[in-house]
C-alpha cells in the first residue's frame, strides 16, 4: 500500500511535474483516505453552522456512504475556498453581495444552492431580566440614559456595547457614531469569548449590552430581548459609513462549489434539498453547546427522531 | 545618526563624559535639539502627523484582487506556485497514507524503536505512553494529519535551512547580507505571516505548510551557520594539512564538528513547526489544531484540552528525542535503523492482518466532561465575590484601569518624536547605534503605515504583560535556580504551558478575567514564563561556584549573595531573558486579539476573517516592526558577537 502510494505520489508528480498545475482545483490531501467519495463542508465558528454541518455529515455518510471532511473556515475565506473547489459546500451563508457578484456571477465558479430554511437576523440584545427591570431600555433612544449601567473596565466612562468575532457582519461602530451614543464598542474578538462573557455577566444577573444574532442557541440559557433599533429600510445600509438603521432579517442560503453542483452526483442533490427549520436547528446547537455531546452524537439524536423530515431530502 | 558619534575625542572631555552611556545620551540630546523644533514647528500634535502616512489600502486591494481574479489563468501560478502547492499537497498525502496504513500499533512501534535507538529506554517508554494517550484521547487521526503535515514542513524547513545556514556559514559576505533577515524573522510573531499565504494559496493545507516553512526554517539556518563557524580552526588547520579538497573538509570536519547545533537546529525548527500547526489551523490547516479551532467555537474547553494534550506530548517527545540525539546520548549507527524499520513493519503487519489498525473504541477516554465540569468550578467560584482579595473579574477590572489604561494614555500622550527618543536612547545604552537605528526606523514605519495609534495601544499591553512577567518569572527563576527539587516539580509545568496551543486556554482566561485587554495580557504571561524562568535559572546556576564560596567565606548571607554576586554576574542572562519575554509576549498579546486585546492583534484577525489585505498586512507589517523595535531596545550588545562572527 505504501510503495502503491508512492509509486502513484511519483507519477503524479512526473505528470504534473511538466504541464500547468492549477493549484484552485487541488483537494485536501487529507480527503479521501480511506477510497470512499468524499464531500468537504465549510463549517464557521458558530455552533448553528456546526449543526447544518453535523446533521448533513451524518446523513451523507450513514444514507448515502460518503466520506466527510469538514474544515473550519471563517465566512469571506469560505467563499473563496468554495470557489477554489477546496471546499465542496457552504451551507449558512448570511448574506455577503460582494463576493456573491464576484463567484456566482461574474467568474461562475460557485452555485447557488438554495435556501436553508432558516432566518437570521442581527441586532442590539439586553438580558431578559434587566429589560423586566427597566422596560424602557429596549428602545435605543433611551440607551444613553443607561449607559453608566454598562460601564466597564474596557469602556471607560462610556457604556460598553459587546460585539463578537471580526468575521460577522457588523454595523455597530458607525451606528454608535451616527445615532450619537454614548458607548463604546469592545470587540470580543471570537464568538466563543463572546458567549463566555455574556454567560458570566448572565450568572451574576449583571446588565449588558450585546450585538447578538438569532437563531441562537444561547438565548435558550441566557434570555435575552432585542434593543429597537431604527427600523431597516431596503438601502438604509448601502453606505457602511453612514448606517444609521437595524439590521435586516436574512434567508440564509446555501452556496455550492459550481463543479461539485453539476457533476449530478447524489451528494450534491441532497445538499441542494437539505432545508430545516430555526427550531431543528437549534435542537442540535444546544446539544452541541450545551449538553457538550459532540456533533456526531447529537446529529444522531436529531436523525433518529426526526425522520420524515430528511427522508425528503434523501434523492 | 552614526555619523555623528565619531568624531568625539574622549581625551579632551572631562571625567563624566568618558562614560560611554553619557556620551550617547548626550549625542542623542544634541541631534534631539536641533531636530525635535523643526519637527514640531511643522507637524505639531501629539500622534505621528497625518502628512507623514502613506495610506496602502488602495494598492492592497488591487494587488487581492488581482490575485483572486488571476489565480486560476495566470502563468505565474499555473506554472509556479500551482506546482509548489501541488508538491505539497501530494508529499503530505503521501505521508499521511503510510501512517494510516501503519495504524496506531505500527506508528507506536516505530516511534518507540526509534526513540530508543537514539535516546535510551526511558523515552521509548515515554513515546510509546505519548502515543498511546493520542490515540486513548480518540484523537489518532488529527494527530496522524497533524503529523503528516509536520513531517513534511519539518522536511523541507530543515533542507531550506540547511541550504541558507550552508551559504552563510561558508561565505562571510552571505552571513552578514543573511543575518538581518534572519534575526528578523526570529521575532516575527506567527499570526503575521497568515494573510500574505492564504491570499496566494488560498485556505488549506498548502498555505499551512507554507507558513510553517517560513517560520521554522529560520533557525536551522542561523544554527547551521553557528556551527559551521564555530568549528575549531586546529581541527580544519590539520585537516587542509592533510591536503583535503574544499568539499573533503566540509563534509568530513566541519560538517561532523557542527553536528551538535545542526541537531539543535532540527529540536528548534520542530518546535517553531509544530506550534505554527496550531496556529495554522486559522487557515485551514486541518488535524489538532483544527480540533482544538472547532472545539473553541463551541466554548468547550474540555474538547479543546483533549486535542491540545496530543499536541503537548508530541512536542514533549519530539523535544526530548531530539535533544537527546543532539546530545550524543548514544552513537547512532546506521545498521540499528534496519532492525528497528523491520520490527515496526512486522508488527504493522500483524495489526493490519489482525484488522486493529484503528484504535478500539471502546478504549477512549472521554476527558472532555469532567475538565468542562473542573473549568466551570473553577470560574464559578473564583470569578467574583472571593473574600478579603476579590474575584478574578475585580483583578482584571484593577489591572485595566490602574495599569494598561494609565500606561495607554501615556504612550498617546507622549509626542511622537519623544517616542522615537526615548526607544533610541533605550536601544542605544543596551545596544549599539545600529541596534538604536533598526529600532528607531521600524516605529517611524509604524507611523508611516498610518497605525500609531493601535500600535501605542499594543504596545501598553505587551509593557505591562513583560513587566508582569518578568517580576514572577525572575522570582520563580531565583527559586528554582536555589532548590533543584522545586526545579524539577517545574520542569513538567513549564513545558506543558510552553507548549499547549494558547487557543486551549484563551476560554478559561476570558471566564475568568472578562473579555477585555487583561485576558490578552494573562495568556502572554502564561506563555512568555517558562522561557523566562528557564534563562533565569540557567543563568544563576552558571554563576562560578568560585565567585559564591569567596562571598560566602566573607560572611555574606544567602540573600546577599544572591544580590550582591548572583544577579550581577548572571545579568546577561537576564537581559536575554527579558529580550526572549518581550518577543513571546508580543507573539500572544496578538493572539489575544481573539478575547478582546483589540488594537493590533483585532486588525490581524479581522484581516484573515474578512480577507481584508489591506487592513491585515498593514496591522501585521506593525506587528512585524514593532516586534523590531522591541527586539532592539532589549537587545544586549553581546549577543551577536558570542559566537561566530
Amino acid at each position: 500500500m505504501r510503495l502503491r502510494t508512492t509509486a502513484l505520489a511519483g507519477t503524479l508528480l512526473l505528470l504534473t511535474g511538466c504541464g500547468a498545475a492549477d493549484m484552485t482545483q487541488q483537494a485536501s490531501p487529507f480527503a479521501g483516505a480511506r477510497g470512499a467519495k468524499t464531500v468537504t463542508l465549510s463549517v464557521q465558528s458558530w455552533v448553528g453552522a456546526q449543526a447544518n454541518v453535523s446533521v448533513a455529515q451524518y446523513l451523507l455518510e450513514h444514507e448515502l456512504g460518503y466520506r466527510v471532511d469538514t474544515v473550519q473556515v471563517d465566512e469571506v475565506p469560505a467563499w473563496d475556498a468554495l470557489s477554489q473547489g477546496r471546499v465542496d459546500a457552504i451551507l449558512e451563508d448570511w448574506g455577503h453581495p460582494d463576493q456573491e457578484q464576484r463567484y456566482v456571477d461574474d467568474k461562475g465558479t460557485i452555485a447557488r444552492g438554495g435556501g436553508l430554511g432558516v432566518t437570521g437576523h442581527i441586532g442590539w440584545y439586553v438580558p431578559t431580566y434587566l429589560a423586566k427591570q427597566h422596560p424602557d431600555i429596549t428602545d435605543w433612544r433611551n440607551l444613553d440614559k443607561y449607559a453608566p449601567l454598562f460601564r466597564t473596565a474596557e469602556s471607560g466612562s462610556k457604556g460598553q456595547l459587546l460585539d463578537g468575532s471580526p468575521s460577522y457582519v457588523t454595523n455597530d461602530k458607525a451606528l454608535v457614531k451616527n445615532l450619537h451614543l454614548d458607548y463604546q464598542v469592545v470587540f470580543a474578538g471570537s464568538e466563543a469569548a463572546q458567549i463566555t462573557q455574556i454567560r458570566q455577566f448572565a450568572k451574576e444577573k449583571k446588565p449588558f449590552l450585546t450585538y447578538w444574532y438569532a437563531p441562537q442557541w444561547l438565548f435558550e440559557k441566557v434570555p435575552m430581548t432585542e434593543v429597537k433599533l431604527p427600523p431597516y429600510k431596503e438601502g438604509c445600509d448601502a453606505d457602511p459609513e453612514k448606517v444609521a438603521c437595524a439590521y435586516p432579517h436574512t434567508p440564509l442560503q446555501k452556496y455550492l462549489n459550481a463543479g461539485f453542483a453539476k457533476d449530478g452526483s447524489k451528494a450534491a442533490a441532497f445538499l441542494k434539498k437539505f432545508r430545516w427549520t430555526t427550531e431543528d436547528q437549534n435542537e442540535v446547537s444546544l446539544m452541541i453547546a450545551d449538553e457538550k455531546l459532540s456533533p456526531e452524537e447529537a446529529a444522531k439524536k436529531w436523525v433518529e427522531s426526526h425522520r420524515s423530515t430528511w427522508q425528503a431530502w434523501l434523492p | 545618526m552614526a555619523t555623528i558619534t565619531a568624531p568625539t575625542s574622549p581625551r579632551t572631555l572631562p571625567s563624566t563624559l568618558k562614560r560611554p552611556a553619557v556620551r550617547k545620551l548626550l549625542t542623542l540630546a544634541a541631534i534631539a535639539a536641533i531636530l525635535v523644533p523643526l519637527l514640531t514647528t511643522r507637524w505639531p500634535g501629539t500622534t505621528w502627523p497625518a502628512q507623514l502616512t502613506v495610506d496602502l489600502t488602495t494598492p492592497l486591494t488591487h494587488t487581492s484582487d488581482w490575485i483572486i481574479d488571476n489565480r486560476d489563468t495566470h502563468p505565474l501560478f499555473l506554472y509556479g506556485l500551482g506546482h509548489v502547492s501541488n508538491a505539497v499537497v501530494l508529499s503530505v498525502r503521501a505521508v499521511y497514507l503510510a501512517l494510516l496504513t501503519a495504524g496506531w500499533p505500527g506508528v507506536t512501534a516505530l516511534a518507540a524503536l526509534t526513540a530508543w535507538r537514539v535516546a535510551g529506554p526511558r523515552l521509548a517508554a515515554g513515546t510509546t505512553a505519548a502515543f498511546l494517550t493520542c490515540a486513548a484521547l480518540g484523537m489518532w487521526v488529527p494527530t496522524m494529519q497533524t503529523l503528516a503535515l509536520m513531517v513534511v514542513a519539518v522536511a523541507a524547513s530543515v533542507a531550506v535551512g540547511t541550504v541558507l545556514g550552508l551559504a552563510a556559514g561558508l561565505s562571510g559576505r552571505t552571513d552578514r547580507a543573511l543575518r538581518p533577515v534572519l534575526d528578523t524573522m526570529q521575532v516575527l510573531p506567527a499570526f503575521a505571516y497568515l494573510l500574505p499565504v492564504v491570499l496566494v494559496f488560498g485556505i488549506g493545507v498548502p498555505a499551512a505548510v507554507l507558513a510553517t516553512v517560513v517560520y521554522a526554517a529560520p533557525p536551522m539556518a542561523r544554527l547551521t551557520a553557528l556551527g559551521l563557524r564555530g568549528a575549531d580552526r586546529e581541527v580544519l588547520e590539520a585537516v587542509d594539512s592533510l591536503g583535503a579538497t574544499a568539499r573533503q573538509r566540509l563534509l568530513t570536519a566541519r560538517i561532523p564538528l557542527a553536528r551538535k547545533d545542526l541537531l539543535l537546529g532540527v529540536n528548534q525548527t520542530i518546535m517553531m513547526a509544530l506550534s505554527m500547526a496550531v496556529i495554522a489551523s486559522v487557515i485551514g490547516a486541518g488535524g489538532l489544531g483544527d480540533r482544538v479551532y472547532q472545539a473553541l467555537a463551541s466554548v468547550d474547553v474540555g474538547a479543546a484540552l483533549a486535542a491540545g494534550i496530543p499536541i503537548v506530548l508530541l512536542a514533549v517527545v519530539l523535544d526530548r528525542v531530539t535533544a537527546a540525539a543532539g546530545a550524543g546520548v548514544r552513537p547512532v549507527r546506521r545498521a540499528v535503523w534496519v532492525p528497528a524499520l523491520a520490527a515496526a513493519a512486522a508488527v504493522a503487519l500483524a495489526a493490519r492482518l489482525t484488522g486493529r489498525t484503528d484504535w478500539p473504541t471502546g478504549w477512549t477516554l472521554h476527558i472532555a466532561e469532567p475538565v468542562n465540569r473542573a473549568v466551570d468550578w473553577m470560574t464559578a467560584h473564583l470569578y467574583s465575590g472571593v473574600p478579603v482579595v476579590g474575584g478574578t473579574a475585580d483583578w482584571a477590572a484593577r489591572f485595566t484601569t490602574w495599569i494598561l489604561d494609565p500606561v495607554r494614555a501615556g504612550l498617546l500622550w507622549l509626542p511622537w518624536w519623544s517616542v522615537l527618543l526615548a526607544v533610541a536612547a533605550l536601544a542605544w545604552l543596551i545596544g549599539t547605534w545600529r541596534t538604536a537605528l533598526t529600532a528607531v526606523l521600524a516605529l517611524a514605519a509604524i507611523g508611516v503605515l498610518g497605525v500609531w495609534k493601535p500600535s501605542m495601544d499594543t504596545l501598553s499591553q505587551v509593557l505591562a504583560a513583560v513587566a508582569v512577567t518578568l517580576v514572577v518569572g525572575v522570582a520563580t527563576g531565583i527559586a528554582a535556580a536555589r532548590s533543584d527539587r522545586f526545579e524539577r516539580l517545574l520542569r513538567p509545568v513549564l513545558d506543558v504551558c510552553q507548549t499547549m496551543p494558547q487557543f486551549v486556554y484563551l476560554i478559561p482566561v476570558v471566564a475568568l478575567f472578562g473579555v477585555g485587554r487583561a485576558p490578552a495580557v494573562a495568556a502572554a504571561v502564561v506563555y512568555a514564563l517558562p522561557a523566562v524562568v528557564r534563562i533565569t535559572t540557567q543563568g544563576l546556576r552558571q554563576v562560578d561556584p568560585a565567585a559564591l564560596e569567596a562571598a560566602g567565606s566573607l560572611g555574606a548571607t544567602g540573600w546577599q549573595q544572591l544580590r550582591q554576586v548572583q544577579l550581577p554576574l548572571a545579568r546577561p542572562a537576564l537581559l536575554l531573558a527579558v529580550n526572549q519575554g518581550v518577543v513571546l509576549v508580543l507573539a500572544v498579546v496578538i493572539i489575544g486579539g481573539l478575547v478582546g486585546g483589540g488594537a493590533l492583534g483585532y486588525d490581524v484577525v479581522f484581516g484573515l476573517a474578512q480577507g481584508d489585505l489591506a487592513t491585515g498586512l498593514v496591522a501585521g507589517a506593525a506587528i512585524v516592526c514593532l516586534g523590531l523595535m522591541l527586539d532592539r531596545v532589549t537587545q544586549p550588545t553581546g549577543r551577536r558577537t558570542t559566537k561566530g562572527a
